[in-house]
């Protein structure tokens, strides 16, 4: 089982993790967090196959994967 | 405990920031303070310390920088230009709250200017010298042992107020041979340097750094620098007093100049003159109240300095009008003389 | 606090063996989470700036290394400042372009000590060129991690020594005029020549493979540095979205199109 956790609001939404995933299973949401930026989603968790890429090109450190 | 020799001044501040514990020498070759740079080389040698030749003198005081952040007594060398090109570390260290130790051996200047003795920095050293709102630690010595004696003392001030130290001494003093009792100082116990970066174990990170950004940071930290200078000026005013008692008038010079009124109230007393020598130790903090007292007595001040008139501004700022101030002064590596400073002090009188 | 962050790698290490997956997915099984270096305090940076790449790779490093209680971290003058924030490990803030005089300082008097400059490209390759090259050629046991993005990014995206030709900045409109304004600077090869220099090697932050070299490349650096080898210096090929007037995405390929050709990639100098 894939924990995938988003710290939405270190998030500037700048979309490098979307640009790497190769699953395309994320996208910015449409919800704003506290400092205005739309932060990444994860449409579904299960098929994340724990590449990490995501996690290696976010340069804020938002993503885990456990 | 201690031991007598012949020594130049040059080579008494190397060997006292041996003898306080400074393994770690930083410095670019410039005269008049050669001597010291290469004897630091020969002793860290010996003694198992760190000797750089640096490829600038912005570099030495850096490396110096990084030295007392690491928590190692430090000290690094010039003369006015390079001192010059030290004022960016210089600022950077009292930022930083590091302590260290500086030796200025001041020539004449502006510019290139030349290579004789002079006391040509006195503004530079005293108002920080670089920017900012900050003081160096300013110690003046006026002969050889003092040359040892008060570079010990801007070590241990310079721990003991986590600040830097400047020694100011010229380039008659840097060269000249006298004797010299090496000893070991009896200063207080200071406290350990927790604040030092590295040897880290079970406490939170430490950071050594200039920059205080967000509201009122910087402004909380002028504060606290300020209280700390406020504690030197309180208990660190250092001066020497000859035949001051009775004076009529009363010659106020530090260094090599102060030499030379020494000479001059020798003379002028057995003239039936009636002078004194205030000698300022501490350039900053200034001795600015025991000059008033003075200032109430006397007939006249007489300030003589190897510059066109810097320390003599002080001594207006301290007295504020309570007596007469003259001054003489010669720049540009020229000495005063003794007959120069009695002809003056007539004109006092 | 030392032993605990012991015992949490340790305890981690442990959680780590005692799952068991088929042998197929084991694989698979890699996890990320947030290096036990970086403190809380989220980066200051621009929405897609590398300096948080960069640095949380060094954080990993250190941490993989377990040697966070031995490190001494620079964050001198530039975006590079904001990491004194940032880091569990012990920093100083040196004058601008000073960083390698300052770890000088360091380490001479705390040798056994890891002692990491951090520097951009300004503080560098222009205003710290000579304390650079000295430190370079003295050989001295610090690694340099020097982030290329090309621009000064703190004071808003004045030409830098190695901005690229044509490169728009607000101190070249029009564009970096070889003429005018000199060529591009290689840090790399410019210490090449240097007997002191041990390990130089360029790398960039584009896609996840090339994060994973850079990562490689750091952790080398500070292992010669753990065995005393001498200079090394990991340069790091990295954005600016903000002063290139770019997002982050056209930042990246702007690296692989404008930089990479003029700055190649991979070990410059080996060891």
């Amino acid at each position: 089982m894939v924990t995938f956790t988003i710290d939405v609001e270190r998030c500037k939404g700048c979309g490098l993790c979307i640009a790497h995933c190769p699953r395309k299973l994320l996208s910015l949401s449409p919800n704003l967090n506290s400092k205005g930026f739309h932060p990444v989603r994860i449409s579904d968790p299960e098929q994340c196959t724990r590449c990490l890429n995501c996690t290696t090109m976010c340069p804020d450190v938002v993503i885990s994967i456990t | 405990m201690s031991e007598k020799i012949l020594m130049k001044g040059n080579e008494a501040v190397g060997e006292a920031a041996i003898y306080v514990g400074c393994r770690h020498y930083f410095g670019y070759p410039i005269t008049p303070q050669n001597e010291l740079t290469a004897y630091m080389a020969r002793r860290m040698n010996e003694v198992g310390g760190t000797f750089i030749q640096s490829e600038s003198e912005i570099a030495a005081i850096s490396m110096v920088f990084g030295a007392a952040s690491a928590g190692a007594r430090t000290m690094t060398s010039s003369s006015g230009p390079g001192i010059s090109l030290k004022q960016e570390g210089i600022s950077y260290i009292a930022g930083a709250q590091l302590p260290c130790v500086i030796v200025n051996v001041m020539r004449g200047g502006p510019g290139l200017g030349n290579i004789s003795a002079a006391q040509s920095d006195y503004f530079q050293a005293t108002r920080g010298g670089g920017h900012g709102d900050y003081y160096t630690l300013v110690l003046a010595p006026y002969n050889v042992q003092e040359m040892f004696d008060l570079t010990l003392l801007a070590f241990h001030m310079a721990d003991q107020y986590r600040m830097p130290a400047l020694l100011l001494a010229d380039g008659i003093l840097g060269q000249m041979r006298e004797p010299l009792i090496l000893h070991r100082p009896d200063f207080p116990p200071l406290p350990p340097k927790t604040w030092a970066v590295g040897r880290m174990k079970d406490r939170p990170m430490n950071l050594i750094s200039s920059i205080r950004l967000g509201e009122g940071r910087l402004e909380a930290h002028n504060h606290d620098l300020q209280r700390i200078y406020d504690e030197v000026r309180k208990n660190e005013v250092r001066f020497e007093e000859t035949h001051t008692e009775d004076a009529e008038v009363l010659l106020v010079a530090f260094g090599t100049s102060a030499r030379v009124c020494l000479g001059a109230v020798t003379e002028g007393r057995a003239q039936g003159l009636r002078i004194g020598l205030f000698r300022p130790i501490t350039l900053w903090p200034f001795p600015s109240e025991a000059l008033v007292r003075h200032a109430e007595k006397v007939r006249s001040i007489l300030v003589v300095e190897m510059n066109m008139g810097q320390m003599v501004e002080d001594v207006r700022l301290a007295v504020e009008g309570r007596c007469p101030i003259h001054f003489h002064g010669r720049p540009g590596g020229g000495l005063p003389t003794t007959r120069e400073v009695l002809e003056k002090v007539r004109e006092g009188l | 606090m030392g032993w605990r962050y012991m015992a949490e790698i340790k305890k981690k290490l442990s959680a780590k063996k005692e799952t068991s997956m088929p042998p197929s997915t084991q694989t698979h099984k890699r996890t990320f989470q947030r290096p036990k270096s970086l403190t809380d305090i989220p980066f200051r940076y621009c929405p897609g700036c590398g300096h948080g790449i960069v640095a949380r790779v060094l954080a990993e490093v250190v941490d993989e290394l377990g040697i966070r209680e031995k490190t001494i971290g620079l964050a001198p003058v530039g975006c590079a400042i904001w990491l004194e924030d940032h880091f569990e490990w012990d920093m100083v803030g040196p004058a601008h372009g000073r960083g390698p005089a300052v770890a000088t300082g360091i380490k001479r008097v705390l040798p056994d000590h890891v002692v990491l400059s951090y520097q951009g490209d300004g503080d560098l390759a222009a205003i710290g060129t000579a304390e650079m090259i000295h430190a370079a050629n003295r050989g001295e046991n610090i690694t340099v991690i020097f982030v290329n993005n090309a621009v000064y990014g703190m004071t808003q995206g004045q030409m830098a020594p190695t901005s690229m030709i044509g490169q728009e900045t607000t101190t070249t409109p029009g564009g970096r005029d070889a003429k005018r304004d000199g060529f591009p600077l290689r840090v790399c090869e410019l210490l090449s020549s240097l007997e002191g220099a041990v390990y130089l090697t360029r790398t960039t932050i584009t896609s996840p493979k090339h994060v994973r070299a850079t990562k490689r490349a750091i952790r080398k650096a500070i292992e010669l540095q753990m065995q005393g080898a001498g200079f090394t210096l990991v340069e790091v090929l990295s954005t600016c979205p903000t002063n290139w007037r770019m997002n982050p995405l056209q930042a990246m390929e702007w690296i692989e199109k404008e930089m990479v050709s003029y700055y190649p990639l991979g070990e410059i100098k080996g060891a």
